[in-house]
């Protein structure tokens, strides 16, 4: 099936990781842990891109694409032209 | 200006809980920003930073009974901690501009400050520090574990986790009711006066449907998304509407009534699957290019089958 939600735009580079630990602080989902000196992407496909552990990396070792998981937020942008989503309820 | 707080809720508190989770008044719920005290603090008390919604910060309140301590409220436009980092309202920018204007190092001698975990999509900790030169522990995703999290500051993986058990969906139920209420009073009424009670009563059960079977259901229904998990809850729904339609006029000829009952099969599918589609913002765990993935597969689909069967009730209307 085309939309599993099993994708992400997270994408990690393991070379650049200082080990602080903050990514798998941060993440709600356990997307990371922190194994030795360096943190360790274990669940991509639970990532939900919120963009927190991007956000609070200090070497910039992570990227995602991040935003609102909302298909409201994505309508009203639509319909405004805009490209972010957004909206008013939450 | 220091503002004063305490950790029970006044009658008139619980009175703004219950309207805030009903929905009937969110919007206006919210307390002033800034720096308020929590029994008696001293310089060496813990800081917590928290929105200025008035659930987000009576959650905190409460959980942090008997502890002396500060609590930072930032200026998130009375939106939730979670959505506002999302917004980045609850943010790096509003964060140090917030330590500055109620001057927090004059009133503690430590520099460290507690920020709620799911505060973290909108504040860059590193950059705080950098800037402020306070530093940011992420403390517990609910405010209920922070007692056990202020033992030793450590959040156990437990506490890290957002959730979305049965009780996280059956809370939202009020707010969502509140809002679908007046268009679907109206849609009720205007079927009922332009076709009868069996299109009316379809109405009703896509409210039900969409408003209380799909979230306690919403882990269990087999499909790995929304538009398809409301669209199989819907195509059930329509089975004895279908049926109802079909057998309803023995006499006619049979294209007629298919052309009565098929409507049904086409408008209750899509309609709970796209207002399924709809509730992927209030869970936990959607996301962004899923939605957009997801929009792009099925919403194609639910919308020309929610015309053609409107243009076919509407034809079959008057073809008696």
């Amino acid at each position: 099936m085309k939309s599993k939600y099993l994708e992400t735009t997270l994408r990690y580079n393991a070379e650049l990781c200082t080990g602080c630990g903050m990514c798998s602080s941060v993440c709600p989902h356990g997307v990371f842990t922190q194994t030795g000196h360096v943190a360790q992407l274990i669940r991509p496909t639970a990532c939900m891109e919120c963009g927190a552990c991007a956000r609070n990396c200090p070497v910039e070792a992570i990227t995602v694409e991040a935003g609102f998981g909302c298909a409201v937020a994505q309508f009203v942008a639509a319909l405004k032209g805009s490209k972010e989503p957004t909206c008013n309820c939450c | 200006m220091i503002k004063h707080t305490t950790s029970t809720f006044t009658l008139r508190d619980k009175l703004n809980h219950l309207l805030a989770r009903t929905g009937l008044r969110r919007d206006r719920f919210r307390v002033q920003p800034g720096l308020y005290t929590l029994g008696n603090p001293d310089k060496q008390s813990s800081v917590f930073v928290t929105a200025n919604y008035g659930l987000s910060f009576d959650k905190l309140r409460a959980a942090l009974f008997g502890v002396d301590c500060y609590i930072l409220v930032l200026d998130t436009k009375g939106i939730n901690v979670w959505c506002a980092a999302g917004k980045g309202t609850f943010g790096t920018e509003e964060l140090i501009h917030r330590i500055d204007s109620v001057k927090l190092k004059q009133h503690v001698d430590h520099d460290m400050l507690i920020l709620p975990q799911l505060g973290a999509p909108g504040v860059a900790a590193h950059e705080v520090t950098e800037r402020t030169g306070f530093r940011i522990e992420y403390g517990p995703v609910r405010a209920e574990d922070l007692p056990e999290y202020l033992r030793n500051y450590k959040a156990t993986p437990e506490m890290r986790r957002v959730r979305f058990n049965l009780l996280d969906r059956l809370i939202l139920i009020p707010v969502e009711v509140t809002h679908m209420l007046l268009p679907a009073i109206i849609i009720t009424v205007f079927l009922y006066l332009v076709s009868g009670p069996l299109a009316a009563l379809a109405i009703l059960a896509i409210v039900v449907a969409n408003l209380i079977i799909f979230p306690i259901l919403l882990p269990w229904i087999p499909t790995p998304n929304f538009s398809t998990k409301g669209f199989l809850l819907g195509s059930i729904v329509a089975i004895p509407f279908f049926l109802l339609a079909f057998f309803d006029n023995p006499l006619a000829e049979w294209w007629k009534r298919v052309g009565y009952a098929l409507p049904y099969l086409l408008i209750l599918p899509s309609l709970v699957g796209f207002i399924g589609l709809t509730t992927t913002g209030v869970t936990t765990y959607a996301s962004r290019s899923g939605v957009e993935r997801e929009i792009s597969a099925y919403f194609p689909v639910m919308f020309w089958m929610l015309c053609g069967g409107t243009l076919l009730g509407v034809i079959f209307r008057f073809i008696r």
